[in-house]
């Protein structure tokens, strides 16, 4: 549920001008709902930065995340995690 | 179409060797009973799907985040986790706050919450962030960030009221580009 409540917020905003960038561990969810833009990453349900005190592989999913807004629409854009 | 619903019904739910070991997040990693419920529901699909082209680069952009991990200040109203449907509401999170003081307020039985209860920055990452403005990645960080609960399975007054209402307030603060991590 809480891929869906991402992907409506993130809706609204972009209807107002703000882009957005998600993350996603439920490339099914996030695709059923359309989100703008989401970086499906293979960790488990509650671990979207994938792991606690890992502060380097947080950023990284992060990069990859804003890496996204580069790409060029319309959305919904669903981009794998290189890793 | 039937025999694939009942399929996704009865796939063992894994067990995992060690706690944390990151493995691909699948609906077999929910219980038997979030399964048939995620199985059945109808999700919302943004229809057409709204899109916007970040104003500025990365660089030059100021950023919010927004996290459904129901964190929230010790001095806030917590979620109501029994609300039915789901607390539809959200929380202002300052930009100065510190982010290992944020409660969380989350029940939801789907998933594990032990790394997020060790570490908020796995589901709110500000410190990440900004580290990532004081590198010159990220050009400025918004004076406030947003809480919601994920856990709306009625998304009702979410669609008509509150996500309106929080796009609102960060597009009234400038914010060009919004991170959101879902809980």
């Amino acid at each position: 549920m809480c891929h869906q409540t991402v992907g409506l917020v993130a809706g609204e905003l972009e209807k107002r001008g703000v882009a957005t960038a998600s993350v996603t561990v439920l490339r099914e969810v996030t695709g059923k709902v359309g989100t703008p833009r989401a970086l499906f990453v293979p960790y488990p349900l509650g671990y979207p930065l994938g792991r606690p005190n890992d502060p380097e592989l947080q950023t990284r999913i992060l990069r990859g995340a804003f890496a996204l807004l580069d790409r060029p629409g319309p959305g919904p854009i669903l981009g794998d995690w290189a890793g | 179409m039937a025999a694939v619903f009942i399929a996704k019904l009865y796939q063992p739910t894994p067990r995992r060797a060690l706690f944390h070991t990151p493995t691909v997040a699948t609906l077999s990693d929910l219980s038997f009973k979030n399964r048939i419920f995620m199985a059945a529901y109808r999700y919302r699909r943004l229809d057409p799907v709204p899109f916007t082209v970040p104003r500025r680069p990365l660089s030059s952009a100021r950023v919010a985040l927004v996290s459904t991990g129901a964190v929230h200040l010790p001095e806030q109203v917590p979620f109501d986790e029994l609300f039915k449907g789901g607390d539809f509401s959200f929380r202002e999170i300052p930009g100065d706050v510190d982010v290992s003081r944020l409660r969380v307020a989350h029940k939801s039985d789907a998933f594990d919450q032990a790394g997020f209860l060790e570490d908020r920055n796995l589901g709110f990452p500000l410190d990440r962030l900004r580290e990532m403005a004081a590198r010159g990645e990220i050009g400025s960080l918004s004076g406030r960030h947003l809480s919601f609960m994920g856990s709306i399975t009625a998304p009702g007054r979410l669609i008509s009221e509150t996500a309106p209402a929080a796009a609102e307030l960060l597009a009234g603060d400038g914010v060009d580009v919004a991170i959101l991590v879902p809980l």
